[in-house]
């Protein structure tokens, strides 16, 4: 008789997580001042604590969120980009005036940028937006660490933007669509998803290009470590962990996996002290693995083991978030069920 | 649970009508909820909630073949909509009366994440009983658009002479004996000519016939099968498309996989760019099922299907339409794999 998967899993961390159900899809998780808020897909903003939904996008679908301590950034395929401050209150960003909101990025600075097509906006702390209009439609943003540069990812490589100044941006190149795009820590690299379920990556310095393939899936999430030491990736049935120690990045290196189980793996974000990896998958479980050893705590049991569905309605964990210092992780999943764990 | 969203690509050249279509179909009192994504605002005369731009963004894929587009920009906008789920239960994707039908067709076969959770149901091709005949003539893109159709709206009919009709109809005929036609006036078709249609699934592919005046709405409103024979002698002219021919094979017996396979996948990944669709029901040696395939230029989709019934001939059919096809080539390569030459 095969053990039920929970007798597997330590399953320590189960009693400190509470559940409830968020009403929508969840499309991003995170913390605003401190207090765990949802975004969801039918437009509104859940504070979970106080139960208090905020109307963000009230006739649309929010697309993507970004949440950080100051406040929560949302675009909708009602065209806009929309801030909602920790008192509840909303201000309207952008509108790009009858186009769906394709990608968004934020700074600790207060600096926002997004694209509508091939337009892209680069808004800055003080609230100037500059535009750019990129070769093809742009599908994934991030601004560099170091001075007010933004990235963007477009079919056939990446743009390197200064929005301040007038010069063409730098282009890192290579063929194909590029999707969702990250910058390490230190700035050194750029690492994009791109539809053939590879990973591209450059050293941004001298443009040199590294490939890492092997996924049978799509890419959607990506995590650096607290360190910038590791890329944590989602898109395979383990966590795809990738090593950044070197000026040379992982050219030439295996990455480690770590959380292997049937099903894809679909959120991962990485611990903000510990070289821990919260991972999510397409079933709806969640686990925390240790990246030292691969030791793994259960921390949401989802389909039951062997249970088939269609990929149409499976549970995805669809958002992953740690508060600042560590101590709560807050999921929610495409179902509209949702949670947070506290650690002691 | 629920199932996958079906997807009808709307095709049709410039000024065939095809804003009339879509207006029609979101008009009609039918239960469904639809979103649509069209190229140009502002021409639909329905208010829906689910109305989404398009920028026909087609992108070659990385995998060497260099047919094998997609529309980059339908991938992005059917994971957005996903975010909609259970407020539409179909989706109309309008194309540009330039535009080819293989990119969109062709993202329902490559990228994973679309094909999760919707499927390609039908290629509509709207065209102006008027002006096609010209067009084929000038326009390569009107061309494609017939040859790649599942489903014909051959519209404006009140505009024409019978004789003209009829010669219209012959041309595309001589393109694509295989789509539904249906001749009409202002896009007066049935919904279900239109919708539901089932045209890629493996599970619907029946039989192989050229439907030739198997459908005509517009005279005989409730007449069914039965009668059709008589209109093969109702003065269809036989035309030749110089450029774009459809073919059709048959072995009067069973086909040895072990040679059809390797042939169907050389001949697609060879000839991939100039064929448009392929289809088959072949009987395989030793197996009890209809195998069943269909392509759109390289890709390929094909499984065993239902039991051969005990009173169906085991027979193998192979359908190409294209542009500049081999026919020799191709018809000795298939009969070359039927599993008893000799029959």
């Amino acid at each position: 008789m095969q053990p039920e998967f929970d007798d597997v899993y330590d399953t320590s961390l189960v009693g400190s997580v509470s559940q409830f159900n968020a009403g929508a899809q969840v499309v991003a998780a995170g913390f605003l001042a401190d207090k765990p808020v949802l975004a969801l897909a039918d437009g509104n903003i859940l504070f979970v604590e106080s139960s208090q939904r905020i109307a963000a996008h009230p006739d649309g679908a929010i697309l993507l969120a970004h949440i950080d301590d100051q406040r929560v950034v949302t675009g909708g395929d009602d065209s806009r980009v929309v801030a909602t401050r920790p008192d509840g209150s909303t201000i309207e960003i952008g509108n790009e005036k009858g186009r769906w909101i394709d990608a968004l990025t934020v700074r600790s600075d207060g600096a926002i940028a997004w694209s509508a097509g091939k337009h892209v906006r680069a808004r800055d702390s003080r609230g100037a937006v500059k535009t750019h209009e990129a070769p093809t439609s742009v599908r994934g943003l991030g601004f560099l660490p170091k001075g007010y540069r933004l990235a963007m990812s477009h079919y056939n490589g990446v743009s390197l933007w200064f929005p301040n100044t007038e010069g063409t941006p730098d282009v890192l190149k290579w063929q194909g669509s590029h999707l969702d795009l990250t910058i390490s820590p230190d700035g050194l690299f750029c690492i994009t998803s791109m539809q053939e379920n590879a990973l591209h990556g450059w050293r941004i310095s001298d443009k040199k290009d590294m490939r890492m393939t092997g996924y049978p899936g799509k890419t959607r999430s990506f995590s650096f470590s607290h360190d910038g030491q590791w890329l944590a990736t989602s898109g395979a049935d383990a966590c795809v962990v990738w090593p950044f120690q070197t000026k040379d990045g992982p050219m030439g290196k295996p990455p480690r996996e770590c959380g292997v189980r049937p099903f894809k793996v679909s959120q991962v974000a990485f611990h903000p002290e510990a070289p821990v990896i919260a991972i999510g998958y397409e079933d709806g479980w969640i686990l925390l693995c240790r990246l030292a050893d691969g030791a793994e705590l259960l921390v949401r049991a989802g389909l039951a083991e062997g249970k088939e569905l269609s990929p149409r309605n499976r549970p995805s964990v669809s958002a992953l978030a740690w508060d600042k210092t560590g101590h709560r992780l807050l999921f929610g999943l495409e179902t509209g069920e949702a949670g947070i764990l506290t650690l002691g | 649970m629920s199932e996958k969203i079906p997807v009808t690509v709307l095709t049709g050249y410039l000024g065939a009508g095809k804003t009339t279509l879509l207006n029609r179909i979101l008009s009609e009192d039918h239960g469904h909820k639809f979103a649509v994504i069209v190229n140009e605002f502002g021409e639909i005369g329905i208010d829906n909630d689910l109305i989404v731009g398009a920028d026909e963004e087609v992108f070659e894929m990385n995998n060497g073949c260099i047919c094998c587009t997609v529309r980059g920009d339908l991938i992005r906008i059917i994971e957005g909509l996903m975010r909609r789920k259970g407020k539409f239960d179909a989706i109309i994707v309008e194309t540009t009366g330039l535009a080819d039908p293989a990119p969109v067709a062709q993202t329902f076969f490559v990228d994973q994440d679309v094909q999760d959770q919707a499927r390609l149901d039908a290629v509509v091709t709207v065209a102006d009983a008027k002006w096609l005949s010209d067009r084929l003539r000038d326009a390569p893109e009107a061309k494609n658009q017939i040859a790649f159709a599942d489903v014909i709206i051959l519209n404006k009919m009140d505009l024409v002479s019978p004789e003209e009709l009829r010669e219209v109809e012959a041309r595309i005929r001589a393109i694509n004996p295989y789509a539904k036609l249906h001749k009409t006036s202002r896009c007066a078709v049935p919904l279900d000519a239109v919708l539901g249609r089932n045209a890629f699934d493996l599970d619907r592919i029946l039989e192989i016939e050229p439907s030739f005046l198997e459908v005509d709405d517009h005279d005989h409103h409730g007449h069914d099968h039965g009668h059709d024979h008589a209109h093969h002698d109702h003065g269809l002219k036989h035309y030749h498309d110089e450029e774009m021919q459809s073919f059709a094979f048959q072995i009067d017996g069973e086909v040895d996989p072990a040679r059809f396979m390797p042939w169907i996948n050389l001949i697609v990944q060879r000839e991939g760019p100039s064929i448009l669709r392929s289809k088959g029901i072949l009987a395989f040696k030793d197996e009890d099922k209809r195998f069943v395939f269909q392509g759109v230029h390289m890709i390929l989709d094909g499984d065993l299907q239902r039991q051969w019934r005990p009173d169906e001939k085991r027979v193998s059919k192979i359908v190409f339409i294209g542009r500049n096809l081999k026919e020799d080539d191709l018809r000795s390569g298939f009969m070359a794999c039927a599993a008893n030459p000799a029959s």
